[in-house]
This record gives structure tokens, sequence and C-alpha cells, in this order.
């Protein structure tokens, strides 16, 4: 295996498959998300008409931002430096969904146990999100004293309501595949180990619509919340800059114990 | 905690993480007998959701350590 975080393939047919392959769970920092930024450059997406996003990884999807990375980032350099460094990257992720949420192609999420945070922002960015029944998604950011960062609330917004959002939010809990299905967070529910076999499924099914039909159906009923994406910003900024996520990424990184930290 | 509850749990957890369910006593600490990391706790909530038909919010799972007291839990949702 490479050391990239991703890699990408492309089949005779015009599928693409994106693999996060960057153990323990594809976190999200600078080397991920400056992998998406080369994939989506080099993307040619007359070439492609599905992408299916999966994990490679044992753990699932995607364990959110690489908290390590922030808190290492956040301890060696001077409080006076983190609002531009937190917005630089802020900025740039936010570029990333935005590119992926609109990509002019069918985008399916293969979701797998943990799909946490960031991993869940991201899997949002999908058209269709496909989850095993290992799948649990959550918002853990409270935990930590922030918001969700990557765009999460404004796109799942935009598909349920928001006593779910709320729910999901301010108890922090984690939902099943079963449960995200009910309430309408995901398109399809299949077995362990079915996600990938499904999603291709489902490309071959979409690559035979002719293709400006699929483009332009896409672009009609997927909008960008705009506004709501650069309001979250401003609040993560906000949020980000107290003392709380420090204290609590602090205690993350410091911790030894078998069970996840959960403030 | 009813006994029942606590034997359908640890029949499931050696079935899903190959282990010898002979070996686990209800007052032993799920990840230490299971030998199980955070990811898979995750999973296996899932699987307990599934199988007891409820929901187990995380955050009322904090604490619990042992087979015994994630039955307890399980019992009261139920």
């Amino acid at each position: 295996m490479s050391d990239s975080p991703i890699r990408f393939t492309v089949d005779d047919s015009g599928v693409g498959e994106l693999v996060l392959q960057r153990e323990p769970c594809n976190e999200i920092g600078t080397a991920m998300t400056g992998a998406l930024e080369a994939w989506l450059d080099a993307l040619d997406t007359d070439r492609v008409h599905t992408v299916i996003i999966r994990s490679s990884v044992r753990g699932g999807f995607c364990a959110g931002a690489d908290l390590r990375e922030l808190h290492a980032g956040l301890v060696a350099s001077a409080k006076e430096e983190h609002p531009a460094a937190l917005r630089g990257f802020l900025e740039r992720i936010h570029a990333v969904m935005n590119r992926i949420d609109m990509l002019p192609v069918t985008t399916v999420g293969v979701v797998h146990g943990v799909c946490f945070g960031g991993g869940f922002e991201l899997a949002l960015t999908c058209d269709v999100i496909i989850a095993e029944k290992s799948a649990r998604f959550c918002f853990p950011e409270l935990r930590l004293g922030i918001i969700p960062g990557f765009g999460g609330i404004p796109r799942l917004r935009r598909d349920v309501g928001n006593a779910t959002i709320r729910d999901l939010l301010l108890s922090g809990r984690s939902v099943s595949a079963k449960r995200a299905h009910a309430l309408g967070m995901i398109a399809q529910v299949v077995g362990r180990g079915e996600g990938l076999a499904a999603a291709r499924a489902l490309a071959e099914q979409s690559g035979k619509f002719d293709d400006r039909a699929r483009r332009e159906c896409k672009a009609f009923i997927k909008r960008l919340p705009t506004d709501e994406l650069e309001r979250e910003k401003e609040l993560f900024v906000e949020l980000a800059l107290r003392p709380p996520l420090l204290n609590a990424l602090a205690k993350f990184v410091e911790s030894t114990d078998l069970r996840p930290y959960l403030p | 905690m009813s006994d029942t509850t606590v034997q359908k749990l640890m029949a499931l957890a050696a079935r899903q993480f190959d282990a010898d369910v002979g070996a686990l006593r209800p007052e032993d600490d799920l990840f230490e007998a299971l030998g199980i990391d955070s990811f898979q706790a995750v999973e296996f909530i899932s699987e307990l959701e599934d199988e007891f038909d409820v929901e187990l919010p995380d955050y009322e799972l904090q604490g619990v350590k042992t087979f015994a007291a994630l039955a307890d839990k399980i019992d009261k949702r139920r």
C-alpha cells in the first residue's frame, strides 16, 4: 500500500472508486485534505459518471478530524497564530467538501463501522449513502466544546428535520445504520461486507442514464447551503479559540484508556 | 439485570468476537475479556440494539464496564 491516505481507480465503464486508506480510521488532517485536493484537481468528470467513496480500513469509514494533529498544531504555535491557522484549514476542508458535494457525477458513499464527526460530514457530501449494518453515525463535537466544522449541519439539514439534528448534536450520541435509515439520513442499509457490491450495482444502473439528464437532475435537486456554511465557519472558529477545545484535545491525546474518551 | 439478558449478551459477544462463551462471566470487563478496541465496541452497540430491539445512547453507557452492567442498561431500555 502506498503512503497516500487515498487511492483512486476508474474502470472501463466509467465508475471511479475513491478508497480512504489511512490507519487508524482515515482521520482528516492536512495529509488527507491535501490528497483530496489533488484528487479533485485530477478528476476527469468526462470520463467518470459515478464515484464510489469508501474506506479500506477495518475501523470504519472515517473517524473525523485528526484530533492529534490539531492538538499538536495548537500546542506548537503561539496563541495569536491560532485564528489564522484554524481559519486557513477550515477554508481548505470546506472547499474540498463543497467540490465533492457539487461534482457533476453521481457520488455514492459506502459506510461501515465508525462514521463520526468530520467523517459523517464527508459522507454527507455524497449523493447516496449506502451503509453496512455495522455503521454508526455521530456528531461528537460538542464533547470538545465546538460544533461540527466541515459543513455537516447545513448538509444534514437538507435531508432531515431539525429535531433529529438537535438530538444528534445536543446529545452527541451515535445512531446505527438502521436508525439512520429510518430517520432519512442515509439511502440504503446492507449487510456486513455488502456495501461495495450494492454501490457498484447502483453505479451500473446510473451509468445507463443519459449523461446530461443525470447531471442536470443532480444540479437541480442538490444545492449548496452557502450562507449556512459561511456562518458555520465563523461559529466554529469562535468556539474553537476558547479553552474548552484545547483542554478536551489534551485529555484525548493523553488518554491511555481502552475506552474512547467521552466527557 | 435479568439472567437471560446477560447470558444472551455474552453469547452474542462471544460469537461476534470469536471468544469462548464458557470463559466469560457477568462481572468481567468487556474490553478486557473480549480484547476489543473502541472501534469494535462501537460496532457492537449496533449489534446489541438490533438483537435486543432497543436504542442505547452512548451517554448512558459511560462508565459501563462489565457484561452485567451493560445487561442492566439494556433491560432498562426494553
